[in-house]
This record gives structure tokens, C-alpha cells and sequence, in this order.
């Protein structure tokens, strides 16, 4: 039995639509029309204890609308949800004190509070039992270098200073399940680091799920063994990234200087990306040609100097991704397409 | 206690928090100071008038003046801010992650900002109007203390009551600005509801003959009509036991109510922005 199980989940909003200008505020006042968004579309996968799922998509593609969903927040339209066996929605407060949630854009911390001062209130909230709660806080504060900052009011913490606050105090009730929507959103690059380092150690060190949401690239490529693509409310792919990448993006890049001018290449298979006067950028297939073969046919026509290989991006990969889709802005164009 | 360890948190959180605000409580003290003077000075001119008509002492009158200003702010007639706040920046969605009882969760944390508020206006009131005036010779004008041992005795179950109740209706008014997103619309139709119902504008015996059974059944007159009546032993023996059943069954039934419209309004809450 998977951990979470999400059968063919839907949410549909009902969104009031007028028309634009004062004629369509007046037209609104006497008949208001309704128009549905369709949230999520007929979206299911699982996921056993201890794993590490990230979900990316394009925005208002419904990732956040899962995780609200998920953590009982919100109740889906259609569909069926289970978390650790209890359905979020029916049975929430058993439910929603097994799990942590963090919210990138939000704060679920005291504003005028010290931080410790969170940290106790919460505690109580919890019912944790104060030895065990000394022990998690001491715990988490070590983890999160939080020391300097628990008299501090929440106010006056630094985005990256809060967001660790924030993780503290999504964890403090020592949950079995993480869910974050956008946990490094405007982060700075070393907090962002040591977001991604404290959700790796929680994961592999604590055994803690963890389902994420981001657009931050770096963060797919740091954390997540498995990745799911949602747009315009509907599933994807899942799966590992690098069958993604094989998927839609499969061709390599070879960067190579020349001792002379760069020459004119001709072969199959491979494209000229950039040149520059002494040097190449190719992309090719490495199924068509391996890439010690296509090294060796250069080399041995041509004077090289210096060579490396890579992959694109996977800001490109998934790029290419969303463009194959059709996934820009998911939830304007279905808009624009109705009317 | 552990059952109610995270009501009492939430409660004490705010109470303390909102204790911060010195000058608020100066403030408002002063304003209360000031209508408390005007409406002693209209009640003035009418025992001067009409004495034999009125339906209390001009004595019981000031007091039920002074008692009024001092627990204003006991009176649920503005929505908790930090509700509108919640559900317009989404941070309502935190409040659904908490393993409580939805409804529980805000009446302490609205009790709190109730009673932070009215407690300090209250005793700064207790020693202006109740010692000081005195002191200085004006004592006819003075927030006397309970008619007896007994009206003292039934005045705390009836302030417990007022309070109560008056957070109940408090939560009315925060469900319906969770619902509607806004909290301008519950306060203009709420504050003169409160106000007039109450008995805080006028004691619920001013008002013509027809209109005081109703009056005196209704749920706003537990809030400040019963409770003061009880304290200047208007309301004695049966009659002031009868007035804390009726304050009783109103908070049990505002209550009940609050739970069904919270959990309606929650079915179909959507997360604002993003």
C-alpha cells in the first residue's frame, strides 16, 4: 500500500466572468454568467513512504491546487485520495497532524512573535510533549542554524532566514510527510542551497516523504529521484528526469577548440549550434553517433585543442518539454481559446 | 488539559500580544471617557424632564453608562481583523492545517482579542469613573460598585456569559467575512445591530412597551442589557437566573449555529493567489 494513492483526481472551479468595461460591470450586476476552470484533470500516481517527488509545470498548471488538495485543504471535485490511509478532506485533523506543509509565498510563523516564541505555540497546537519537543527544536535549530534568530520577531528575519524558521516549524510535530509548494521561491543562491541540503539530509537521514513543487530547475536536479509534469491540470509524464530528458531532448553538445580556425563540418547527424573563430558548439544524437566515434572523426582531420561534452540544460529540457505540449501560461490560453 | 492546551495557546497568544498595545488602550479610553460624559449629561436632562417615566434610578443610570464604556470592547461589533487578513492573503490555509476544530481554534484566538482589548480600558475606566470621580467630589456621577453581595455574585457568571456570548456572535460575523472575502459589508450591517440590540445605545427598557418583550428575548440582550441589570440588581433572584439562562441558551445556540456555517463556508473555501 503506497503511502499516498491519488486515483483520478479533478477540481473545477467555478470562476465569475464578465465582460470587460463599465457596460459589462452593469451586464454583470443583472446576470452574472459562470465559467469553469478546469484545475485538475483526471490525475493519478502514488507514492511510497520515504520518497522524494518533485512536481514541476508551468504556472496555473495545478500543482499547487494538488498539494492544497493532498494536505486536506481543499476538497477535489472528483476523484479519490488517500494519504497514510485516511482521505485528507474527510478525516482532516487526524491527517493534518502526520503531515508538514511548506508554503514558499506564505507564512505560517507569528509576525509580531519571536521565533521561539512560534515555536512554543505551535508545540502546544500539536499537543508535542515538551520533553520531545525540546529535543526536535534543539534538533532542527541545529540543522537549520537557527540559534542567532529565535529571539528575533518574525518580522525582521531575512526571506532565507524565515524560510528556515519555516521549515522548522513545518517539522516541529515530527510529520512522516513534507509537502512543499515552492520552498525556495526568491531565495538567494546559499539559502537556496541549504534548503535543498536540509531537504536532502531530512529525506535520506529521517526516512521523510517529500512532494515538492518548484519552477526552480536546480531543485529537480538536486533532490528529486522522480519528477511529474502537470499542465493545463493534466498528468504528464512520470518518472525519473533522465527518461524525460531521453524523451524530449536526447541529443548531447560537444564544444571543441581548435588550434586553427574552426573548420566547415559536414556530417550526418550532427548540427552546427555556434562557432566561434577558433571554436564549435554541435549537438548531435549520441544513438546516431557515439560520441567517441564523432570525437575521433574531428580529431583526426582536424587539430583539436580542447574538448567537452554535455547536456542541455534542463531549463532547456524542459522547455522543449512545455513547448511539445503546448504548456505557456496554461490556464490564459484555455481562457482565450473559450471565449 | 491536553485536550485544551492548544485553544488556551491560541487564546493566551493573542491576548498577549494584543496587551502590546498601550496606546490603543489609552486611546480608547479616553474616547470612552468622552461618550461616557455626553451620554451621562443627555440621561441628565432627561431625569431632570421625566424622572417619574424612566425605568430606572438616574444612579443606576450612570452606572450602567460607565459599565458600558468601560467593556465596549466586549461588544462584537466589528469582525476580528485578523480573520479578513487571514482569508484575503490565504494564510487561512495554515489555519486548516492545524489539527483542531476549526471552529474552536478561532473563537479562542477571537476571545483573546476581545478581552486584550476591553481589559485594560476596563480597569482605567474602574479607577477614573469608579475612584476618582469620587475623590473629586462628583460622586453622583460615579460608576457605583454591584447593588449587593448577591448582584456581585451573579454579576461573574453573567460577565462569563456576555463574554461568551459575545464571541459567538463574533464568529458569526468572522464566517461571514471567510465567506465574502470582506469584512465592510458585516460591519455596517453588524455595529447598529449590536449597538441598538444591545442595549449599549439605550438601556432595552427606554424603548416603547410593544417592542420590550422582544427586546428583552433576543439574543444582543445578554450582551450588555442583562448582564448590567444583574449588576445593579434590576434583575434579582428568579428574574436575574431566568437572564443568565437566557444568555446561556443563546451563546449554546449561536454556537451550534457558528459550527454549521463554518463547516458549509469551509467545504467550499478557496485558497486566494496561487
Amino acid at each position: 500500500m503506497p503511502q499516498i494513492l491519488v486515483e483520478a483526481l479533478a477540481k473545477t472551479y467555478r470562476v465569475a466572468e464578465r465582460a470587460p468595461g463599465l457596460v459589462g460591470a452593469v451586464r454583470g450586476l443583472l446576470r452574472r454568467r459562470w465559467r469553469e476552470v478546469h484545475a485538475l484533470v483526471d490525475v493519478s500516481f502514488s507514492l511510497e513512504a520515504g520518497e522524494l517527488l518533485a512536481f514541476i509545470g508551468p504556472n496555473g498548471a495545478g500543482k499547487s491546487t494538488t498539494v492544497k488538495i493532498l494536505s486536506g485543504i481543499l476538497r477535489p471535485s472528483s476523484g479519490r485520495v488517500e494519504v497514510g490511509g485516511l482521505v485528507p478532506y474527510e478525516d482532516r485533523v487526524r491527517h493534518v497532524a502526520r503531515i508538514g506543509v511548506v508554503f514558499g509565498q506564505r507564512s505560517q510563523l507569528w509576525w509580531d512573535l519571536p521565533v521561539l516564541d512560534g515555536f512554543d505555540l505551535l508545540a502546544d497546537i500539536y499537543r508535542v510533549a515538551p520533553a520531545r519537543y525540546r529535543r526536535r527544536r534543539d534538533e532542527l535549530v541545529a540543522m537549520l542554524r537557527l540559534a542567532p534568530l529565535l529571539d528575533q520577531p518574525v518580522r525582521q528575519l531575512s526571506l532565507g532566514q524565515r524560510m528556515r524558521a519555516e521549515f522548522a516549524a513545518a517539522l516541529l510535530h515530527d510529520p512522516s510527510i513534507l509537502f512543499l509548494d515552492e520552498p525556495t521561491i526568491g531565495l538567494d543562491a546559499p539559502s537556496k542551497l541549504a534548503v535543498r541540503e536540509f531537504v536532502r539530509r531530512l529525506n535520506r537521514e529521517q526516512g521523510v516523504t517529500v512532494l515538492l513543487t518548484t519552477h526552480d530547475m536546480h531543485d529537480v536536479e538536486a533532490l528529486a529521484e522522480r519528477v511529474i509534469v502537470i499542465g493545463q491540470g493534466r498528468l504528464l509524464t512520470d518518472g525519473p528526469f533522465e527518461s524525460l530528458r531521453a524523451g524530449v531532448l536526447a541529443e548531447r553538445r560537444l564544444y571543441i577548440d581548435f588550434a586553427g580556425p574552426a573548420p566547415e563540418l559536414e556530417m550526418r547527424g550532427v548540427t552546427v549550434r555556434s562557432r566561434t573563430e577558433c571554436s564549435l558548439e554541435l549537438a548531435f544524437d549520441p544513438a546516431q553517433i557515439p560520441t567517441p566515434k564523432l570525437i575521433a572523426a574531428i580529431a583526426t582531420k582536424h587539430a583539436v585543442e580542447d574538448v567537452h561534452v554535455d547536456e542541455p540544460a534542463i531549463e532547456e529540457v524542459i522547455t522543449r518539454f512545455y513547448d511539445l505540449h503546448d504548456l505557456h501560461e496554461a490556464r490564459e490560453t484555455r481562457a482565450a481559446r473559450k471565449a | 488539559m491536553q485536550w485544551a492546551r492548544p485553544y488556551i495557546a491560541a487564546f493566551r497568544a493573542r491576548f498577549q500580544l494584543m496587551l502590546q498595545y498601550r496606546v490603543a488602550a489609552l486611546a480608547g479610553f479616553a474616547t470612552q471617557c468622552w461618550w461616557g460624559a455626553i451620554r451621562i449629561m443627555v440621561f441628565a436632562a432627561f431625569y431632570g424632564a421625566h424622572a417619574a417615566a424612566a425605568p430606572i434610578s438616574l444612579a443606576d443610570a450612570v452606572t450602567y453608562v460607565w459599565l458600558g464604556q468601560a467593556l465596549l470592547a466586549l461588544l462584537p461589533w466589528v469582525a476580528d481583523p485578523e480573520i479578513g487578513q487571514a482569508v484575503r492573503t490565504g494564510g487561512v490555509g495554515y489555519d486548516r492545517l492545524r489539527p483542531l476544530d476549526a471552529y474552536g481554534y478561532w473563537y479562542a484566538r477571537s476571545l483573546g482579542w476581545m478581552l486584550a482589548r476591553a481589559l485594560p480600558r476596563a480597569a482605567l475606566m474602574m479607577v477614573g469613573a469608579g475612584i476618582v470621580l469620587p475623590l473629586v467630589g462628583l460622586g453622583a456621577w460615579a460608576w457605583r460598585p454591584p447593588s449587593g453581595v448577591a448582584a456581585a455574585l451573579l454579576f461573574v457568571p453573567a460577565f462569563a456569559l456576555m463574554t461568551a456570548l459575545g464571541a459567538a456572535v463574533l464568529m458569526l460575523a468572522n464566517i461571514i467575512v471567510a465567506a465574502n472575502l470582506n469584512e465592510r459589508g458585516v460591519n455596517a450591517v453588524l455595529t447598529p445591530l449590536v449597538i441598538v440590540f444591545s442595549g449599549s445605545l439605550l438601556p432595552l427598557d427606554f424603548f416603547p412597551d410593544g417592542l420590550r418583550p422582544f427586546l428583552h428575548l433576543q439574543p444582543f440582550a445578554g450582551l450588555v442589557d442583562i448582564p448590567f441589570r444583574i449588576y445593579f440588581a434590576d434583575l434579582r433572584a428568579g428574574a436575574a437566573l431566568e437572564g443568565l439562562a437566557l444568555q446561556a441558551g443563546w451563546t449554546l445556540v449561536l454556537v451550534g449555529f457558528g459550527r454549521l456555517a463554518m463547516e458549509r463556508m469551509m467545504r467550499r473555501l478557496e485558497m486566494q493567489g496561487g
